[in-house]
């Protein structure tokens, strides 16, 4: 059981806030359904997004007839909702939980203690973000096989700035780099771990590091104002739009690819119907223009995969994080 | 003045009746969310994220409510802290140090009505430092790196021996408590959990709110409990007295108000610190420079102008790098950015250009925000302090069912409420030692932060300490921290004993 924040606030109202979630119930009832999405994390981060603006959007697109509930069950950096929905929500029909590479990693990394992959119906993504490795602006480092090679010749002179804990994805991604560029030891690779990509930005603007590696969406706004320079990014091939100027690391003769995939999980007893039903509301979404729109301002690359692509997906990114992490020693 | 003529652009997109509707609920909202135990600024702004979308807001809108809760709370959370000693957040913590003892002395009024002043104050100024200064600001943030922000924290706990009078050897013991709760969790450098025992719920480690209700709130109700019913409808019995304070109190405190709002601002300004430093800062430096008689934490009005103007000021500071950097200081800026985001705003270097309206538009809603909560939190004064009439009988299970109604709210988590359980036993049996509850919380609010920036400075050094004082800007907050250490010591000793004997007896009201 958890309690959400429409419910949250209806508690509210029993204490004396007459009135204030009238307008929300309104809304709340109607149709069989009660759509609720699980961020597993505080409001603020990259799963609450993704909830929220799937709810939104689904919603604006007439996809959904009523607001998603968005419920926040924060704790063990996903753990805390990833048990729950296996425990004590197994055949929800109604909860979608939204996910990311971090949820990956860290079931790869076996951080959810006693859980995982298949244990819960993987749907779909909506939307990749490119890993990228960004310098400042007054840098004089240009390329990546540039950075690459202060770090072999003298590992303790670059210090790298991320969002996500040691292992974490950030971490990670400056790592699958490093060995692509054929780094030996990675783990001489000085990776400083930061409250959240705009803190680890910030002190690439500081002059505190050296680089940054981070998703597009959190250096966007900084290439913009023209304060860092993206020496690599973690994609395939260049994106479109505004950011075709970024070169791949692949083209630099890095064969790096770390993509922050975004997408949502459900509970493992989700009945057919129900699992088929979101899948095709998720990629009706994701069809959509108006999410082509989301997706460009949030520098969000495509990645389109529903049902059991998704899951195959998943699995195999699985198996590369954990292939890359015994590498380094953070598992055995 | 180009700057005032965007402000005067942005007032005329704030300045629909929707508009003004929308700030005066999220007024409302926002007060009595912060006044809650438990429900604090970010809690209150996501529970109201779903109610703006639902009514299908446009980004100007949305901001208005939110914005205007998220103030409104900042302005609550003192009520609690004055009337039940209980923070209802964490910035209000040191509210309760003087608002408390001033609300036992009868002055119950006074105190809210003088924190609300000085909360209009402080939020005031910010405003306007948000507006003069906000690409200066920026540019001063950037001089923190790890090495300086683990000076200013070094700082802040320097000063802690200003937080409680009685023993400093309890008040350290408390702080190294909550130094040890701050440990708590997956440590983000090495990537280790520790303390956690294997539990999944501990890997985040111990949220300050869960930990703040139950040692402070629920703390509270077994101490009732203890106290049996006979005595309990006396004990509890407050007297509220006048609502509004004399113009002398304040006037005696505008020094305090401006001070605090300055450091309050400057806290709130560095994504890394953030309003409970601004509060405690504005505190224990304002108990520094200006608590000669030995009245802080008895009741001195000034001991209750100087957090409220300096955590409001925080609030306001705390949008400067939201807004300019798109990097939240603190939790309420982190949900607002999300919020930004999903309204297809990107926030960052190029807000102000790109999206002028939208920025405007809310430094004006905080203006009009700011102006409704003074004009609503002053009447209401009397409201409130009808609580103090309430029995303890039944106050005290309203205060249990609200503690559990919003860590559940939160959270969503049966194990929070264990962990808030255990902290209120741990509340009591520090009570009953006479341990000073509120440097736990500053020890685990500020500890992990600090640890964590000592890290980061001395891993991005090669393990050389002496990046430590690497800057001109560290080494200045070293010295200060230092000598605000050391001379209390000397000084204050000497000063205190000299001023004891001709001390008044109600030195905090008078002049």
């Amino acid at each position: 059981m958890t309690i959400t924040f429409f419910r949250g606030a209806v508690a509210a109202v029993t204490i004396g806030l007459a009135g204030s979630a009238a307008l929300a119930e309104s809304h709340t009832g109607f149709t069989p359904e009660n759509p609720e999405c699980i961020a597993p994390a505080n409001p603020g981060g990259g799963w609450d997004f993704t909830c929220r603006q799937v709810g939104k959007s689904l919603q604006d697109a007439g996809l959904l007839d009523q607001t998603m509930q968005v419920v926040n069950l924060a704790g063990g950096g996903g753990g805390v909702a990833f048990s729950e929905v296996v425990t004590k929500r197994p055949d929800d029909d109604d909860l979608i939980v939204a996910a990311s590479a971090a949820t990956a990693t860290r079931l790869a990394q076996g951080a959810y203690p006693g859980n995982t992959m298949d244990q819960v119906r993987w749907l779909a993504s909506i939307g990749a973000d490119y890993g990228v490795i960004a310098v400042a602006a007054d840098s004089e480092v240009e390329t990546l096989p540039d950075l690459l090679d202060r770090i072999k010749s003298d590992p303790t002179a670059v210090s790298i700035a991320g969002g996500s804990a040691v292992g974490g994805w950030d971490h990670l991604k400056v790592l699958i780099a490093a060995s692509a560029y054929g780094i030996e030891d990675v783990r001489s690779v000085k990776y400083i771990a930061f409250d959240g990509g705009g803190e680890a930005v910030t002190q690439l603007l500081a002059g505190s590091v050296q680089a940054f590696t981070g998703d597009i969406s959190e250096a966007k706004g900084f290439v913009d104002s023209g304060d860092i320079k993206v020496i690599a990014v973690l994609a395939p091939e260049r994106l479109d739009g505004e950011f075709a100027e970024m070169p791949t690391a692949r083209e630099q003769g890095v064969d790096a690819i770390g993509a922050n995939w975004r997408g949502f999980y459900a509970p493992g007893g989700m009945s057919d119907a129900a699992y088929e039903g979101w899948v095709g509301k998720i990629s009706d979404l994701y069809a959509s223009d108006a999410w082509k729109t989301v997706m460009e301002n949030n520098g969000l690359a495509p990645l389109d995969l529903q049902g059991a692509a998704f899951e195959q997906f998943v699995a195999d990114s699985v198996a590369q994080i954990q292939e890359i992490s015994k590498e380094i020693g953070i598992i055995q | 003045m180009e700057t005032l003529a965007s402000l005067g652009d942005g007032f005329a997109v704030a300045l629909t009746w929707q508009n003004i509707g929308l700030a005066l609920l999220g007024c409302f909202l926002g007060t009595v969310m912060g006044a809650l135990p438990g429900l604090g600024p970010s809690n209150g702004v996501a529970i109201l994220i779903p109610l703006a979308f639902t009514m299908g807001l446009g980004p100007t809108p949305s901001l208005i409510l939110l914005t205007s809760v998220y103030y409104g709370a900042m302005y609550g959370g003192r009520i609690s802290s004055i009337l039940l000693n209980i923070p209802g957040d964490e910035p209000a913590m040191m509210t309760c140090l003087d608002g408390h003892p001033m609300a036992k002395k009868g002055l119950a009024g006074e105190a809210l009505s003088l924190s609300g002043i000085s909360s209009f104050v402080g939020a005031f100024l910010a405003t306007w430092g948000l507006i003069l200064l906000a690409p200066q600001l920026v540019k001063f943030a950037l001089l923190f790196g790890p090495a300086e922000y683990f000076a200013l924290f070094v700082l802040a706990f320097a000063t802690l021996g200003g937080v409680s009078s009685t023993n400093q050897a309890k008040s350290a013991f408390a702080a190294m408590l909550g130094l040890g709760v701050g440990v708590i969790g997956v440590d983000t450098q090495t990537g280790v959990p520790r303390l956690t025992f294997g539990e999944v719920h501990l890997y985040d480690g111990i949220d300050f709110l869960v930990a703040i209700v139950g040692l402070f709130a629920l703390s509270e109700v077994f101490i009732f409990l203890e106290t049996r019913h006979d005595k309990s409808d006396s004990v509890g019995r407050v007297e509220v007295g006048r609502l509004t304070p004399p113009w002398s109190m304040i006037k005696r405190c505008i020094p305090s108000m401006l001070r605090a709002s300055g450091l309050g601002f400057v806290a709130g300004v560095l994504p890394g610190a953030g309003a409970s430093l601004g509060s405690f800062i504005a505190y224990s430096m304002e108990k520094r420079m200006v608590d000669r008689e030995g009245t802080f934490g008895t009741g001195d009005p000034r001991g209750v102008a100087a957090p409220e103007a300096g955590n409001n000021a925080a609030a306001g500071g705390a949008l400067v790098p939201m807004l300019a950097l798109g990097v939240p200081g603190s939790g309420t800026t982190a949900v607002l950015l999300a919020v930004l985001l999903a309204l297809n705003i990107t926030p960052g270097p190029l807000l102000f250009t790109e999206n002028p309206d939208v920025v405007w538009g809310l430094i004006a809603a905080l203006f009009i925000a700011n102006f409704m909560l003074l004009a609503m939190n002053i009447p209401m004064v009397g409201m409130f302090t009808r609580v103090l009439m309430v029995p303890p009988k039944i106050l005290m299970p309203l205060v249990a069912m609200v503690s559990f109604v919003g860590i559940y709210g939160i959270s969503g988590s049966s194990f929070d409420l264990m962990v808030m359980v255990g902290f209120g036993v741990l509340g009591w049996v520090l009570r009953k030692l006479d341990v000073p509850l509120v440097p736990i919380i500053l020890g685990t609010l500020l500890g992990s932060t600090m640890e964590n920036n000592l890290r980061r400075a001395v891993t991005i050094s090669n393990g050389d300490y002496l990046t430590l004082v690497g800057s001109p800007l560290a080494i200045g907050l070293w010295v200060v921290a230092i000598v605000g250490f050391v001379l209390p010591v000397f000084v204050g000793r000497l000063v205190r004993s000299r001023m004891r004997g001709a001390r008044d007896q109600d030195a905090g009201i008078t002049d």
